[in-house]
Formats: C-alpha cells, structure tokens, sequence
C-alpha cells in the first residue's frame, strides 16, 4: 500500500523526482564506470602476459621494462645484443624464449618483430594461446601478422601490401619502403597490447634496417651523423656499439640492427620472453641474468613487477575511485534536499493521511519509500547509462587507451558498490522520513504553522 | 428530523472535564466539562474560528490527546489506549470530512474513497462482506452522493468541480462504515443550495448507516438542519469566555 502511494506521489512531483533521479543515475555511472574501467585495465594488464616467467630486457627499472616491452608503453632505453639472445635460450633452466623487437610502426600502431616461437609460446588471459583468425603465420621476410584491433581500425585484408615507419608515434616522417611487407594473417581478439601490434619477423625487421644502413653509406650526411653519434655513445663509457644516450629512445636508431652476420636475424632486440623448465629457478634465474658480466641486463618476474606498477598507479586509482564515491555523495545530497524541502508543502498532506488513519510508521515508511524508490531508480538508470556510455564510447577508449571493455553483467564487486548505495540512499531517507514522521505527530489533523 | 436521547448506556461520544492546550505554560484551548453524542445522532458544533473547535474534532479523533479529563468514542476511553491503538481505533471507527476537503491530489476519484481501506482492515472487511470490492463500495457510495459516472471514478480529483471535491470527501469519510463521522466545515465555500443539498446527501447516508456525525460550523443557519446545535463557546469553558445560554449541552 504505501510503495504505490509513494510511487504516486513522486509521479505528482514528476519534475523534482526525474531530476533527482538523473542526479543519482549519473553519480551511480559514474562510479560504476570508474570501477569498470579500473578492473578491466588491471584485467587487461593482468592478462598481456601468462606463462613467461622472466622477462629481459637492457639494464633499466623493471616498471619501465614491462611496461615498454609488454603494454608498449614508453620506449626501451637500450637494446639487448642477438649474443645474449642466444646465450640465454642456451641456459639449461630455460625451456623456450620469445625475442622481441620493437621500436617501428604503421600508422600509429607498434611493429614487433619477432620469431615463430612468439606464436607457439606466448601466453595470455588464462593460459590461451594466440589464435589466427585469417591467413597464417609469418614465413618469410615479408609476411605481416596483424592484431585484431590493427586490422579492424585500418581495414586491411589479407595480401595488402604496408610499408612500415621508422619511431612509434601517428605520424611517419620515415619510411621503409623499399621493403613492403604482406598481410599473411589477422590474430584473433585478446584485449591485450597483442591486438594493437603488427607482427613480422625479426628478418623482415632487419630487412629494413639493412636498407636504411646501406642508404646511410652512400649518403655522407647520414654516414657522418651516424658516425657521431657512435662517438658520443663511446665517449659516454659505453663499449658496446649499440648503446645508446639515456633518455634517447633507441627505437629512433636502429641502423645498427641491420646487416645482422653469422646468419642471425638481427643484431639486437629490445626484449626476451623467457619461459622455464622450472618455475620454482625463476628467482634464481633472475638474479644470474642480472650479475650477467658480459652485458648489462634486467631480469624481472612479470607478476612481481605488475605489483610495483598496481603500487604506483594505487594513489592514482584511490583518488579517482574517491572521487567517484563523492560525486554519488553529492547525488545522494541531492535527493535529501529534494525530500526535505517538499516537507513543508506536504505537512498537510501527512495531516489528511494521519486522519484517514494513517499510523506514523506509515508516514514515516511513505518518506522512506519515497527515497528508496528514487536510489533504486537512480541505480537502475546510472546501470543503464554506464552501458550504453560504454557501447557508445567503446571504439574510443580502445583507440586512445587501447582499452577493450567487452559486454559483461555487473561483477560481485559492482553489485556490492550498487547495495552500498542502495544502503546509503535508504539511510539518507531516514533523515526526512523522521522528521515527517515527528511532523505528524505535533500537527494532529490540523497544521499550525 | 429523529432526536436521539444521549444516555451514558448508548453514547457514542462522552467527554468530562476535557482540557487540552497546546503547550503546559499557555492556557487551554479546549475546556469542555461534559459532552454526549448518541449513535445515530446529528450534532452540530457552532462557533467562531479559532475557539478550538477543530482542536475538539482532534482530540475526538485521537490524533490529539486530553492532558486531562476523559474522552471515551464508542465506550474506549481514547486517553487510555496507547498511540498506536489510538491510530488503529481511528482508522476503524471515524471518518472525517476536512474543511478543504483536502483529498490526495495525485490520486484519483476512487483511490481517495478508497484510501481509509488501505489503512483500516476492519472498515476494508466490512466492505467486502457486503459481497462487493472495496472499489465496488467506493464506487455505489458516490451513485449515493449523485456521482455515479463511471468515467468520473479514474479521474483525478484536481479536475473536480468543489461540489465534486466536496462529494468524494463526503464517501471517504463514509466508507467501511465508521461509526463516527466528523466534519470540519466542510460546507463554508458553498453557496446555501448547494450547502443544503450537500448536507441532505450526507444525511441520508449517515441515516442509512445510523452513524453518527458531528459537524463543525460557524453558520447558523443551519442549525434547524440538525437533531441538536451547540454553540461551542458555551461548550468549551475557556478562561474569559462567557457561557451562552442558547443551544448548549447541558440546556438540552
């Protein structure tokens, strides 16, 4: 009885219920969409890599390791020579290793060259493989394996011709034409980093590299700049012909990883998965590869490093989560007014009920009924707002964020957010609820005000 | 026009030595030493606004409560019944006709008949043994009170003519059958035609029924309309008021 009272009575006061409602439904998206979007960027970090047990990389902090080897994010700071490569893949504790190669793109999205071992051991999400949806694997110098989002955002289709482009930002200023590549296959959708990156092989990588060194020879300029900037890495106490000024991503320099000898793919790589016989040498493995006298390297457990990065970003997400929470405060604070300040035009109304035999739990419940009714409502609305806002806005967030948030019913984590509110929304209805209540037990069948 | 005898045996009301005021340091407003209201009976209440005879129809409610003296409707000594029986009594038995009328205005004709129901499963039972809905009831109370459209029971009552207004609060107050109506002026924006045929139709009712009704007014011209007229002044002895002689209780 008093829920349709309650439901009628905000319907007669359709104007400040909406508004109310629509406060309480954005506040609610908004929080609701916060959580989203933070679970599914811990989701999609959390699932980039499964199954590597080191990752290993120039001598830099793990964070910026992981970061720019596996998320892409930032540039390496140094290579890692084919030497090493091997030496490591040869260590007996090592039972498979996965080069990578980064540092070139295509129209905004990162080239990783890369070998067949990529295909066969790189591991995502729960132990899942990566899948081909179309075509095959890398065979030769000029095949190109697409990530999903790759071939979704430009279109490509197998057998199309793409020339690639020195540095990783959207504008090419450089570009490898003179070695076109060829679609060969299009991976199935992974909501990693995976989809956003246009594989080929290290040979193919190296391809290009040769090209622009020979070009580099018979241009004196080039030559003479090259020449340079191996005497400034020297000078700066490195041995190693690779090396490269802190603080210059080596992705803009990769003459030197052409005209790879002794029939290697490449003289240099940005990075290696490594996966052991045993998990149980990972930390031990770890610290070898670190006193590694030949080059300075950085070995780093995924799992662990993904911790220190949860560390960094945790102030960051707090206050945003915070926030998040204060705005449904504020939507909450909304209502509270709305209700309260209907209590003086609706004395008479409580007055009349009280006659006709209400009790004062009635009007009281009529109060909480209203304000349980409107959180309700709003939390519907805000649920509904989140997902049409995420369908809508989708395509953007994977494009700039490279974020992919598919279709997924509220977790217990949201449902638990969504009672929280529920329960604050009720609790604040208790505040108009008795004072209507106390309202109606000194105004009798007559308000003297 | 039936006069009833207003015997202790068959009073519906029964007030002695009632005082009430609204706070302890201020004086009261309602000071009645005695007062009887048979069943079936037709009392009207006259006197000017603001000497507390709204304050009287409160305390017979027992929305208020007597700071001293007895108030018993229907052989219940209402003072002694605690709040919430006090509530549960008034749903059950009385029905009240407001000044304003003052009928829910974002519910319909028939919801604000029906809505003593809602509150009341005695008035609501009573309805339904006479073998229809508690709409059904709502719906012949108003062909009673000459609204027997059917188009006009959804329609919202802030369409409504005041006759109308006046009408449907007319049938809230009667339905479940309550033993007790009480009227607050409910006649004093109508014109006299529409007043006295107001008032035949809430008689006949109240006549159908027998229940009885109390009927607040400043208008005297009505008195002849009912079984007896009190003039409230002399009805509630408060201090500085001089007794009238005519129409009161006691000269009964």
């Amino acid at each position: 009885m008093i829920l349709p009272l309650a439901i009628k009575s905000l319907r007669n006061r359709r104007l400040t219920a909406s508004l109310t409602v629509l406060s309480i439904a954005l506040s609610v998206a908004l929080l609701l969409g916060v959580e989203r979007i933070r679970q599914q960027s811990r989701e999609t970090f959390a699932n980039s890599v499964s199954g590597t047990d080191l990752i290993v990389g120039a001598r830099s902090s793990p964070v910026h390791l992981l970061l720019s080897s596996v998320f892409r994010i930032g540039n390496a700071t140094n290579n890692v020579s084919w030497d090493s490569y091997r030496r490591i893949a040869a260590l007996p504790e090592v039972a498979w290793t996965i080069p990578l190669s980064l540092g070139d793109s295509h129209r905004g999205f990162h080239v990783l060259g890369t070998t067949q071992d990529y295909f066969d051991h790189y591991r995502f999400g729960q132990d899942r493989k990566l899948k081909l949806v179309e075509g095959e694997r890398f065979t030769d110098a000029h095949g190109m394996v697409l990530g999903a989002e790759v071939a979704a955002a430009l279109g490509y289709r197998l057998g199309q011709p793409i020339v690639i482009a020195h540095g990783s930002g959207d504008v090419a200023f450089a570009l490898h034409n003179d070695h076109p590549f060829r679609v060969v296959g299009i991976l199935a959708r992974t909501g990693t980093p995976v989809d956003r990156a246009i594989h080929v092989s290290l040979e193919g990588l190296d391809a290009v590299h040769a090209q622009k060194s020979a070009e580099a020879a018979v241009d004196p300029l080039a030559a003479a700049m090259q020449k340079a900037r191996q005497r400034e890495a020297q000078r700066a106490g490195g041995t190693d012909q690779d090396r490269i000024p802190a603080g210059q991503p080596a992705d803009h320099e990769h003459g030197d990883r052409g005209a790879a000898e002794n029939g290697s793919p490449a003289r240099t790589i940005t990075a290696i998965l490594v996966g052991l016989k045993s998990r149980s040498k990972a930390l031990f493995m770890q610290r070898q590869l670190n006193e590694t006298r030949e080059e300075p390297l950085t070995a780093i457990l995924p799992g662990a490093t993904l911790l220190e990065v949860w560390d960094i970003l945790a102030g960051a997400e707090k206050t945003l989560v915070a926030i998040s929470g204060l705005v449904v405060v504020m939507g909450l604070a909304g209502m509270l007014i709305a209700l309260l300040t209907s209590l003086s035009e609706r004395r008479r109304e409580m007055a009349v009920l009280r006659a006709l035999g209400a009790r004062p739990w009635h009007v009281f419940a009529l109060l909480l009924g209203e304000a349980t009714f409107l959180t309700l409502v709003g939390i519907g609305l805000g649920i509904a707002m989140l997902y049409l806002g995420l369908a809508v806005g989708e395509p953007w967030l994977e494009k700039s964020l490279g974020l992919f948030i598919p279709f997924r019913w509220p977790s217990a984590g949201e449902f638990g957010l969504m009672m929280l509110v529920a329960g604050a929304g009720v609790c604040i209805g208790l505040i108009p609820a008795y004072r209507i209540y106390r309202l109606s037990l000194a105004d009798g069948m007559t308000i003297r005000i | 026009m039936t006069v009833h005898a207003s015997t202790a045996v068959d009073a519906v009301v029964h007030l002695s030595d009632v005082r009430y005021s609204w706070d302890a340091a201020s004086p009261p407003v309602v000071a009645v030493d005695s007062l009887r209201v048979a069943r079936g009976e037709r009392l009207m209440l006259r006197g000017p606004s603001g000497s507390g005879k709204s304050t009287l129809l409160s305390l017979l409610a027992g929305v208020l409560k007597a700071q001293s003296g007895s108030v018993r409707v229907l052989g219940h000594e209402l003072g002694a019944l605690t709040d919430s029986a006090r509530d549960l009594f008034r749903a059950d038995h009385i029905g009240v006709i407001f000044q304003m009328f003052n009928l829910i205005p974002y519910l319909s004709v028939r919801e604000n008949v029906c809505l003593p129901c809602a509150f009341s499963a005695r008035r609501r039972n009573r309805c339904e043994q006479s073998g229809a809905s508690v709409g059904e009831v709502a719906a012949r109370l108003l062909r009673h009170l000459d609204m027997g459209d059917v188009e006009m029971l959804g329609r919202q009552v802030t369409g409504l003519s005041v006759g109308q207004q006046q009408r449907v609060a007319a049938a809230r107050s009667l339905i479940g059958r309550p033993e007790l109506v009480l009227a607050d002026e409910p006649t004093s924006s109508l014109d006299g035609d529409r007043r006295a045929a107001f008032l035949e139709l809430l008689f006949r009712e109240c006549e159908r029924e027998r229940t009885t009704l109390i009927f607040v007014t400043h208008d005297a011209t009505l008195a002849p309309l009912f079984d007896r007229a009190v003039e409230f002044c002399d009805l509630n002895r408060i201090a500085g008021a001089p007794p009238a002689t005519a129409l009161s209780d006691d000269a009964r």
